[in-house]
């Protein structure tokens, strides 16, 4: 019944406003169509000027209402990040001024210059310094841009400090995979037609590979250490996936078949994030930032940021891959094995 | 003026008469008049009144997604009632969701915006302007149109197959479209929408050839190419682009045809989908890439061009002053033109591509801000010290550089790959292409109807509804994309179904029903713009006069209602360029006029 009354009202308020607008061409007609068009042409010239000055209002209104809710407020979580906030300010400098000047001159103009029966408009075809103008002045203000966001893009996508911490990530849909390299800081070889989630490989790690062994693999939720540079290898299983990290500032497709990498320093623990930003339940969420499916909008993944000491416990925690493929050549399950076969054969002997 | 033209000053009777002066050579019946017309008007009007039939789709379809962005906790039984199983419970499927995203995208860009814009204006303002009596070639001028229908048609059909139509996205990256195992959409819906884009590009393709040829060969005597309005060198390089790019979009297309149905590897490398380890191996879904935004950049302009041609005109005719740097404007089509074919890859910084690639596309891409940036200079100068003319047209063309400049802005944000990295397919995308392309080229596109209208159907359209939808929309637009650059800027990706799950997104809740409740009251405006183009077909107020703008170019010293051949007698020849407004103290001279003897230099 709500929607019956809901589709009344707008047929209704449809009709209203067509009376009305064939009314008005009617008065016009009668009124002289010269005489109404002037009318009308003052009234819109009015409306310029309001729009210009709503406009600017709500400029700062909706500025002021959700400014606080942009990261800006919180600053970049990492060394690269915060670059990326200075490149921003530059531009958001650069492009507000030309923004406010030339929305500012064209109201102001559209309204200035509406139609006046005592004013002849200029016979103005051309002006080459004018034209001049216009073409240098952008022309240095984007040469400078370019240098500056190249400067930073060249710096951050270069390779990787020597000393950083490696860990892959692997999208599928719709999750995120973590392997990280074990103590002799080597991830095992992975061959895609290998993979055996039945057999404790969903990623297909080529066990022939020594390396391998120590690889610990677990899902959704990454460590990473405070102040240490981290990098990304990032593979896909399926469809193309994106690995977005908006408090570091960073993003990197996971495309299936190429390998990409991506590295950043973060610069704030998890739990110091909980307290600058005063929201207790504070994560820094690994957002999938490419169309992926159906469940796109779910494909989310956590990144705890933490001191060296909790990183180290965590891993000691966790046990490898290859064990759980293994289970047989676990050293916690073989030490258990071996003290067994011991007995039974010195039974056999007794 | 000869003396046919002066009789023909009155109405009606100069339909019937200049009617009869050109068609006697061949019969009309209602199926070659309507249907499979030759003549460039009529085909301008299947394309126009096509575009609208596809907006209001396209437009219900963001109507209908923007309920679930709105509303993600509510349900609407009504959903159900007209979307079925897609809609169970009042609820979008999410699959469906991702289906009407994608299908909003490849309406509003192909089928409306380009088709409906380019195909419109093109077509009608090409042999009027230039002076001919119609296309170089008339018969392939209708192929295009029904190229473009059965194209139309075949992405219809695509939205009533079980599976669904397409849902990877208007860009449909492989893998995901080309894998039916990784998606509904990607099955038969994604077939259908390749068919009917392989159309849709022969319909592009025949039609930019013939806009290009007669540009070239047909003009009039003494319209030299430095003499043409604004308007044609627009359809110019939107055509030439157009031949240029979208036989690139064809190889990707058909290339995407062979990896799903021939088992070949183009973009398919090391994937297992569903636990099923597929035997591609080499391939690279980047290279879809390369191949899709080789046409998808020049797309962009294809789009603006035309607006632009369109406002160049609008701005100079209303504002009773000459456009200001005409040559300027000609140089920066071409400039802007020629860049958009080197800038492709700032679409994908983020993808894996090598990052000093990168950074070549970063500085072809914010040169393109130059020539922009004139364009937009030069129109604040033609409006400074002008005589505006608030026509709805006009107030369309201002909005549209208004939007132009909001949106243009931020592409030198993203431009810059740096700052890309951060915003890259978050909100803050949907906000810049949405004012620079999307609602702006509307906007030219709404100004080039309101202003041809006229000449289009002998009478025009309501005033008072037309101010209606200009300032409602304008204000809706901004309403609804300004704040979308906040919700960017905190990092919330675009095309996610429901947000209320993510701590780093969710606090935006209130601003999307917001911009929910914006869209639905921009989308019924839309409509009021509907009725007044159609009621005003039958009903609208007859034009009296043969010139009712007061302006110079060609198409204003045909009859009221032009029949096939455009002129009931001679071309008229052409003496001068297109804006001698406001000179040596008369409102305007048309280009018909020889130039006087002691008239002054421009």
């Amino acid at each position: 019944m709500t929607d019956f009354f809901l589709i009344a009202i707008i047929v209704l308020i449809f009709l209203v406003i067509f009376q009305i607008s064939k009314a008005s061409e009617y008065v016009s007609i009668l009124k002289g169509e010269e005489k109404s068009r002037k009318q009308n042409n003052k009234i819109n010239g009015f409306f310029m000027i309001a729009f210009l000055i709503a406009g600017l209002i709500g400029v700062w209104y909706c500025n002021k209402l959700y400014y606080p809710k942009t990261l800006f407020t919180q600053g970049a979580a990492s060394v690269e990040g915060k670059s990326i906030d200075t490149m921003l300010w530059i531009t958001i400098v650069v492009t507000g001024t030309v923004f406010f000047i030339t929305q500012i001159l064209l109201f102001w103009f559209s309204f200035k210059y509406q139609e006046s029966d005592k004013r002849k408009p200029l016979y103005f075809t051309h002006s080459n310094k004018l034209e001049l103008i216009w073409t240098g002045i952008p022309a240095i203000v984007l040469t400078v841009l370019v240098v500056f966001g190249l400067k930073y893009w060249f710096k951050f996508t270069s390779d990787a400090p020597k000393t950083a911490q490696l860990v892959e990530i692997t999208g599928h849909q719709f999750g995120w995979e973590i392997r990280y390299p074990g103590k002799d800081g080597v991830l095992g070889r992975k061959n895609y037609k290998l993979t055996n989630p039945a057999k404790a490989n969903p990623l297909g790690v080529d066990w022939s590979d020594a390396a391998s062994h120590d690889d610990i693999h677990v899902a959704t939720t990454m460590h990473v250490v405070v102040n240490k540079p981290v990098k990304l290898v990032i593979n896909s299983q399926d469809v193309i996936h994106d690995v977005g990290l908006p408090h570091f500032r960073m993003k990197m497709d996971a495309v299936p078949g190429t390998p990409t990498t991506m590295w950043f320093t973060p610069i704030y623990t998890t739990a110091q994030m909980k307290e600058k930003t005063g929201n207790p339940d504070f994560t820094y969420e690994i957002a999938c930032d490419q169309l992926c499916g159906r469940g796109h909008y779910t494909m989310r993944g956590v990144i705890i940021v933490e001191t060296q000491p909790e990183f180290d416990a965590y891993m000691a925690s966790q046990k490898p891959e290859y064990y759980k493929a293994f289970p047989d050549l676990d050293p916690d399950k073989v030490a258990v094995n071996d003290s067994t076969s011991k007995s039974v054969a010195q039974n056999i002997k007794k | 003026m000869n003396n046919d033209e002066v009789i023909h000053e009155t109405p009606l009777v100069v339909h019937d008469l200049g009617h009869e002066a050109h068609t006697h050579h061949h019969k009309e019946t209602f199926i070659t008049k309507y249907v499979f017309s030759q003549d460039h008007k009529m085909i301008s009007k299947q394309f126009l009144i096509t575009g609208i039939i596809w907006a209001v789709i396209g437009g219900l379809f963001s109507v209908i997604f923007r309920l679930q962005l709105g509303y993600p906790d509510q349900t609407f039984p009504f959903l159900e009632d007209i979307l079925g199983h897609w809609g169970k419970g009042g609820k979008i499927d999410p699959e469906f969701y991702y289906a009407l995203v994608t299908m909003h995208g490849t309406i509003l860009v192909f089928f409306v915006l380009t088709a409906g814009l380019s195909g419109t204006f093109s077509n009608f303002l090409i042999p009027l302007q230039a002076g001919a009596r119609d296309m170089a070639s008339p018969f392939l001028n209708m192929l295009s149109y029904w190229f473009f229908f059965l194209s139309s048609v075949i992405m219809f059909s695509s939205l009533f197959v079980q599976t669904g139509p397409a849902s990877g996205g208007w860009t449909i990256y492989p893998p995901l479209s080309a894998l039916g195992e990784a998606s509904d959409g990607a099955k038969m819906g994604m077939d259908l929408w390749l068919a009917s884009i392989a159309m849709f590009i022969i319909s592009v393709l025949l039609g930019g050839l013939n806009y290009i040829s007669t540009i070239l060969n047909m003009r009039t005597k003494g319209m030299s190419m430095t003499r043409m309005p604004l308007t044609i060198w627009a359809f110019f390089f939107t055509a030439v682009l157009g031949v240029l790019s979208f036989p690139v979009l064809l190889s990707a297309v058909v290339l995407l045809l062979f990896d799903r149905h021939l088992g070949t590897s183009f973009y398919l490398s090391d994937i297992v989908i569903n636990g099923k380890i597929l035997p591609n191996q080499g391939g690279s879904p980047i290279l879809f890439q390369h191949l899709f935004w080789f046409l998808g950049h020049p797309e962009v302009y294809i789009i603006a061009l035309p607006a632009m041609g369109i406002t160049s005109e609008v701005i100079s005719v209303n504002s009773r002053k000459p456009i200001f740097g005409y040559m300027a404007m000609v140089g920066s089509f071409f400039a802007i033109a020629s860049l958009s074919f080197m800038v492709w890859a700032h679409h994908m910084f983020v993808t894996g591509m090598n990052p000093f690639l990168g950074s070549f596309f970063v500085l072809l891409t914010l040169l393109i801000a130059v020539p922009s940036a004139i364009k937009v200079f030069n129109w604040l100068t033609t409006l400074w010290k002008g005589n505006i003319r608030f026509t709805p047209a006009m107030l369309f063309a201002i909005g549209f550089v208004s939007l132009f400049i909001s949106g243009g802005l931020t592409g030198i944000w993203l431009g810059n790959s740096s700052l890309d990295i951060h915003l890259h397919d978050t909100y803050f995308v949907i906000a810049h292409f949405h004012l620079v392309m999307g609602v702006a080229s509307m906007f030219g596109m709404f100004a080039g109807i309101y202003h041809w209208y006229p000449k289009m159907y002998g009478r025009y359209m309501n005033n008072t509804l037309a101010y209606i939808h200009f300032w409602v929309t304008i204000a809706g637009a901004y309403c609804i994309f300004w704040p979308m650059h906040y919700e960017g800027l905190a990092g919330m990706p675009r095309r996610y179904y429901d947000f209320s799950n993510w701590e780093s997104f969710k606090m935006f809740g209130g601003l999307n029903e917001f911009i929910s409740v914006v869209a639905m009251i921009v989308f019924s405006v839309q409509l009021l713009f509907i009725f007044n183009f159609f009621y005003s077909i039958f009903k609208g107020r007859k034009v009296t006069t043969t010139n009712p703008w007061g302006a110079n170019t060609l198409e204003w010293t045909t009859p009221i209602r032009p029949g096939h051949g455009n002129w009931p007698g001679e071309i008229p020849e052409v003496h001068r360029w297109a804006y001698d407004y406001g000179k040596d103290g008369r409102d305007f001279i048309p280009q018909t006029e020889p130039v006087g003897a002691d008239e002054q230099r421009h």
